[in-house]
């Protein structure tokens, strides 16, 4: 499951742009984990994080309730992504991407430039940020794995059928799972379509300490941490990109296993 | 009395014991061995052991101290010197400074002044006395940037002048190298804490998660200070660049480290952070990071944990104790092989490390002999996992969010000899400047920097 979670950090939401990220830690014991930032309020000193449950941190984290603590949290970390001023974009949020995505498509809608989003959920009713995005974007379209809504598909598919239909687009901007991701990419390579993608590796400090983050990106070693997330996503090597981000997937298991056993005793 | 000759040696836990723990190896003198090992100080009118140590510890002082059993005597004119005592007396390298001018050097073994440090340091703590409490404050205040030995040493000498001194550490816990890179068994962390405690007994104030440059900028922390100085450190890991460097299972020491030493890895369940390694390892390099990662390696599960360096023994940076230590704790060591590339299985795990022979040619930049390989002598090497020791490059980060801030050739920040920087009110050292060196030549500059910034701010240079 995907949560969001409104976090009071001033210091973080002073300097937040679209596509940077934060690090956070929930107990002495904890680990510390890359979670995008999907919004921020300056006023308000407010940053939206976006909490996909699925290692143990993530589902603790999910489990927070309103009013408590998140022990440290560092940032805003990684470069802001650059986005463009004029044009036609199409921003493509897949999954847990459909948050992000948003922020960037009122970024590019304040500046005035032609915004096509295209969002997808398994069905219906799960389609999340649909009015928001419409009131960013001039256009929106849906993708449903079982046509509840908009395009019966993924979200790839929507992209392919403007792209087969000559639309003129100037660049896209996906976020959501690296498979999806990768998908996009291939889709618009062709085209020779400039397409951003924003990268979720494995990350221990998260300030290019460690390396654990990197990853090729047009023949390049990078670490995502401070060279990205966002990167283009023709340059990006997702082979061995997917694969890295699973390095730890055993370990991720046990380490749930241990705590549900810790919490039945 | 006869001078005795011989230093006195100091307890360490059993090779093969120790590997199947974390706790410290060298166990420190007892009340007996300080007595002896005090007495062969020949309290010379020059002391040059003096002028050997980075941060001046007045060690013929110190000695004649516990030569008459004033302990705290001795760790008082110890730390009027030096903040971190119990950190130096275990991973300073003073067979190059203070120890390798010692007088009693030249015709026997030069006095262990790391381990009587040490004795003394251990001691005080032991005794759990009242600290020194904070001195007035004097008005003026400064910013540290990161909380490792350059900026916790700043902050140490400022604040015992009375600043209001704030570091500003990224990591969750402050501390450096002291805290992600070296490991319990050369130094415990409770040690480390209770240095950084003494620190915030004297008033310094210590924020974690706060990465200056990203927020807040380094300008808009200097508009509140009267000085700020940066220890930002020389974080980033060094790869080979050689083919399978992104295989799963290629770590940075610094990660494979920071897992550990700050996370806690080795603990996996109980902790949340994993590490794997797998049971045969190689570490590439042959520094002090490359013997703190085999050695940590062979305690987290590495049957066979091999040293492979590209020159030979006599080369090698590593201090000659870890090195000890490492065979000791069986580590293999393959000199003058070079690894050439890194072959995985099909799910993109390493398998193997092909590596080549290599043979000593001309010095070269260094004055070390140049390794140069010899055709056809390429082997492949079995591993779980192979760990980079390559050295470090100092963070980035900084620089390219700060404008007029000047770099250096070798991307450290460039200071003058006091360590003032390209921009007014800006000091910095260690690390950050020099590129990775030690921990101890980082504190000296953390002092020399906060010498500069008290002189300024007292008004006595204007």
């Amino acid at each position: 499951m995907t949560k969001l979670f409104l976090v009071s950090a001033p210091v973080v939401a002073e300097k937040a742009e679209p596509g940077q990220f934060v690090m956070l830690r929930l107990r002495a014991q904890g680990e510390r984990i890359p979670l995008t930032i999907a919004d921020f309020d300056r006023e308000a000193g407010t940053v939206t994080i976006l909490v996909q449950e699925i290692g143990l941190t993530s589902r603790l984290l999910g489990a927070l309730e309103e009013g408590d603590e998140i022990l440290d949290l560092v940032g805003p970390l990684g470069l802001p992504a650059e986005l463009p001023t004029a044009g036609h974009v199409v921003c493509v949020g897949g999954g847990f991407g459909v948050a992000p995505i948003l922020p960037k498509a009122k970024l590019l809608h304040r500046r005035g430039v032609a915004v096509t989003s295209i969002i997808g959920a398994r069905t219906a009713d799960l389609v999340i940020f649909d009015r928001e995005l419409e009131a960013v974007s001039n256009r929106l379209l849906v993708a449903t794995n079982d046509g509840s809504r908009g395009r019966r598909g993924i979200v790839t598919d929507c992209l392919r059928d403007l792209l087969e239909a000559g639309e003129q687009i100037d660049e896209v901007v996906a976020i959501g799972p690296m498979v999806m991701m990768r998908a996009v990419a291939e889709a618009t390579r062709p085209y020779g379509i400039k397409t951003l993608v924003s990268m979720n590796p494995i990350m221990v400090d998260g300030t290019g300490m460690c390396g654990a983050c990197r990853m090729t990106v047009g023949g390049e070693v990078k670490f995502a941490c401070v060279d990205g997330p966002i990167f283009d996503g023709h340059q990006v090597d997702f082979e061995e990109a997917i694969r890295r981000s699973q390095a730890y997937r055993a370990e991720e298991e046990l380490a749930t296993k241990h705590e549900e056993a810790k919490q039945c005793r | 009395m006869p001078v005795k000759r011989e230093r006195t040696p100091m307890p360490v836990q059993d090779g093969e014991r120790r590997v199947g723990n974390f706790g410290e190896v060298a166990l420190g003198y007892l009340d007996g061995d300080v007595r002896a090992e005090a007495v062969r100080c020949l309290q010379c009118k020059t002391p040059y052991c003096e002028e050997g140590c980075p941060v001046g510890v007045p060690i013929k002082e110190f000695i004649k101290h516990l030569q008459q059993d004033d302990v705290r005597g001795a760790i008082g004119a110890i730390k009027r010197t030096n903040s971190l005592p119990a950190v130096c007396g275990r991973v300073c390298p003073q067979e190059d400074q203070c120890e390798k001018v010692c007088i009693m050097g030249k015709r026997f073994q030069p006095v262990a002044i790391g381990r009587l440090e040490r004795f003394a340091a251990d001691w005080e703590r032991a005794q759990g006395f009242p600290q020194a409490a904070a001195p007035p404050p004097n008005g003026k205040k400064v910013a540290v940037v990161g909380g490792g030995p350059a900026g916790l040493t700043a902050a140490g000498q400022l604040a015992g002048k009375g600043y209001a001194v704030t570091v500003f550490e990224a990591l969750h816990e402050p501390g450096g190298v002291l805290s992600y890179g070296i490991p319990e068994f050369r130094l415990p962390k409770t040690i480390v804490r209770w240095e950084i405690q003494q620190l915030k007994n004297l008033g310094v104030e210590i924020r974690t998660n706060v990465v200056v440059g990203k927020s807040p900028t380094l300008d808009e922390l200097k508009a509140g200070y009267d000085a700020v100085f940066l220890g930002t450190g020389a974080g980033l890991p060094v790869f080979m660049g050689i083919p399978g460097e992104n295989l799963i299972g290629v770590y940075s020491a610094n990660e494979f480290l920071t897992r550990i030493n700050l996370m806690g890895a080795a603990s996996f369940p109980e902790v949340d952070t994993p590490v794997r390694i797998g049971t045969r390892v190689a570490v590439v390099g042959a520094g002090n990071t490359a013997m703190d990662a085999v050695r940590t390696a062979r305690r987290v599960g590495a049957k066979e944990a091999h040293i492979v360096y590209r020159r030979s023994e006599a080369e090698m940076t590593a201090r000659a104790e870890e090195y000890e230590h490492a065979k000791e704790e069986g580590v293999r060591f393959m000199f003058l092989t070079n690894p050439v590339r890194f072959l995985g299985d099909d799910t993109g795990r390493l398998r193997a490390v092909e590596c080549q022979r290599m043979a000593l040619g001309e010095p070269d930049h260094s004055g070390r002999r140049r390794p140069v390989p010899i055709a056809g002598s390429e082997f492949e090497l079995p591993v779980d996992s192979v760990i980079m020791a390559l050295g470090t490059s100092p963070n980035p980060l900084l620089l390219k969010g700060t404008k007029g801030l000047s770099a250096t050739v070798r991307g450290g920040i460039r200071t003058d000899e006091t360590g003032a920087t390209s921009l007014p009110g800006i000091w910095a050292g260690g690390d950050a400047v020099s590129g990775a060196a030690t921990v101890i030549l980082a504190m000296g500059a953390g002092k020399k920097a906060a010498a500069a910034i008290d002189r300024l701010l007292s008004g006595e240079e204007s």
